[in-house]
């Protein structure tokens, strides 16, 4: 429905075919543009999966402190949501210019941008356990740590799949928004060169592909979080 | 179910560890949370092997005494002295994401034991007191009975000498609590603990207790102490327990 629509829109409407390629010729540029593209995007995926990675740890440390920490969460909880305000057209020359076109400004980018959607659920998770199971916990002998071990940390599981799932969805934009800060590779390379070429087509492409990659991810996060985190979609019986 | 047997030797357990003193002390004891008292100087001993009920209207102060018992709150005037007491709350608060034997077995983990020996100490006790063959059962396979056997084994696996078990039948309709009753009065002759059973159930409270404590409405003091001195296992049904039934609920009034 929605191709077809999109098809009989390009074809009819008169809009130019380097604003608004048509479905068919997105196609045909992913055929003969296919090496190009795979090369762009294990570059891109790469990042998008190593700053993943890099947001998670960063994530799930600064929650667990803040967690532990009330005068930590009065101190930085502040500075999580201001730093989500900095625009990424701003800081992304500044990195470019400290660490050049390599790969790390990218993955201080995505991290950047994914770690927030993850703290918070994680956090509103390790909070939300009930003050009568820590009672328990503690007149069962838990200490501090196991409280956060046993109960508090798988309290917070789905909340970090909630997180990740999200995160997963901006990491593809902050993604491409770095290379084109600066970079000679990548799908966000490849946009930036394409667009001026008048290869909309191949842009178009390049979306289309890296959707896909995030269509995956978040599956398998899905997927690993059926698993993982069972207990969070059976209901109380 | 206790035969006279194992009755006889919980009475002489439950004397050997009177004659060391009391499990659990309590002094003149007033809590208040803000300007809402609780408790007003409130006395009560509860003997080694000895259950002790605690009965009382709604807000009455009963889950702040096992609270104070427990060690979870301090007194604003009085003592407590417990000999290790552990908590068992109305709700199960059973973990969603470990099996029944797991959550039976917590405190043993919690302790340093490794998953397998923890299991292999739960494990008899699942056979003793009727849930073999539920020991890898998700706590939301399982009725809210068996939910709450398994956060009793729970509680006895903690290792402690004094059970505090804060309405543990509260959330069941009326066949299981029965039910439950029943069950709880075998694993207790099974397993002698030194017991404070608080519920508003007074029945409940005639049935299992060596001694009833009657509460005032808040600010909880004791009005007054009602001993069962009746065989086990006991019956609703029978005279001695539906007359001292009469006479608590009389003291509530």
């Amino acid at each position: 429905m929605l191709l077809g629509g999109w098809q009989l829109y390009a074809q009819l409407s008169g809009v130019d075919d380097f604003l608004l390629p048509a479905p068919t010729d997105v196609g045909a540029a992913l055929v003969e543009d296919r090496a190009l593209l795979w090369d762009a995007f294990t570059v891109t995926a790469g990042e998008i999966a190593l700053g993943l990675l890099l947001a998670l740890g960063a994530a799930l440390a600064l929650a667990v402190a803040v967690h532990l920490s009330p005068t930590l969460r009065r101190a930085v909880y502040p500075l999580l949501v201001a730093s989500q305000t900095v625009p990424i057209p701003i800081i992304a020359p500044l990195l470019v210019v400290w660490f050049g076109f390599a790969l790390f400004p990218k993955l201080v980018i995505v991290a950047l941008v994914c770690f927030f959607p993850i703290v918070v659920p994680v956090l509103d998770g390790l909070a939300g356990v009930a003050p009568e199971q820590r009672k328990l916990l503690r007149t069962l002998g838990a200490t501090r740590w196991q409280v956060l071990r046993h109960v508090e940390a798988p309290s917070a599981l789905p909340g970090l799949f909630t997180g990740a799932k999200l995160a997963v969805a901006v990491a593809a934009i902050a993604a491409v928004l770095a290379e084109q800060a600066g970079s000679s590779e990548g799908i966000g390379h490849l946009i930036t060169q394409a667009i001026p070429q008048l290869e909309t087509a191949r842009a178009w492409a390049a979306v289309v592909v890296l959707s896909l990659f995030s269509v995956a991810l978040f599956a398998a996060l899905a997927l690993a979080e059926r698993r993982l985190a069972p207990w969070a979609h059976r209901h109380p019986s | 179910m206790a035969t006279q047997t194992e009755a006889a030797v919980q009475g002489l357990e439950g004397a050997l560890t009177h004659a060391r003193g009391p499990a659990v002390r309590v002094r003149g004891v007033t809590k208040a949370f803000g300007s809402v008292a609780a408790l007003t100087d409130v006395s009560l001993e509860v003997a080694g092997g000895e259950i002790v009920a605690v009965v009382g209207p709604s807000g009455c102060g009963k889950s702040t005494l096992l609270e104070l018992v427990c060690g979870l709150l301090a007194p604003d005037a009085g003592d407590v002295e417990a000999a290790g007491a552990v908590l068992m709350p109305q709700r199960d608060l059973l973990l969603p994401w470990l099996s029944a034997i797991d959550n039976a077995a917590l405190a043993l983990r919690l302790a340093g034991a490794s998953k397998a020996a923890a299991r292999d100490r739960a494990r008899p006790l699942f056979a003793a007191l009727g849930l073999e063959g539920f020991e890898h059962a998700r706590p939301d396979e399982l009725s809210g009975g068996m939910r709450q056997r398994v956060a009793f084994l729970r509680t006895l696996l903690a290792g402690k000498p004094v059970l505090c078990l804060d309405e543990p039948f509260g959330a069941l309709d009326a066949i299981t609590r029965a039910d439950m009753q029943a069950w709880l009065a075998g694993a207790l002759a099974r397993e002698p603990r030194t017991v404070l059973l608080v519920t508003h159930d007074v029945e409940e409270a005639v049935l299992l207790a060596d001694r009833v404590v009657v509460l005032s409405p808040r600010p909880g003091r004791v009005t007054q102490e009602i001993a069962v001195d009746l065989p086990r296992p006991r019956t609703a049904t029978e005279p001695a327990v539906a007359a001292l039934r009469a006479q608590a609920l009389k003291a509530l009034r």
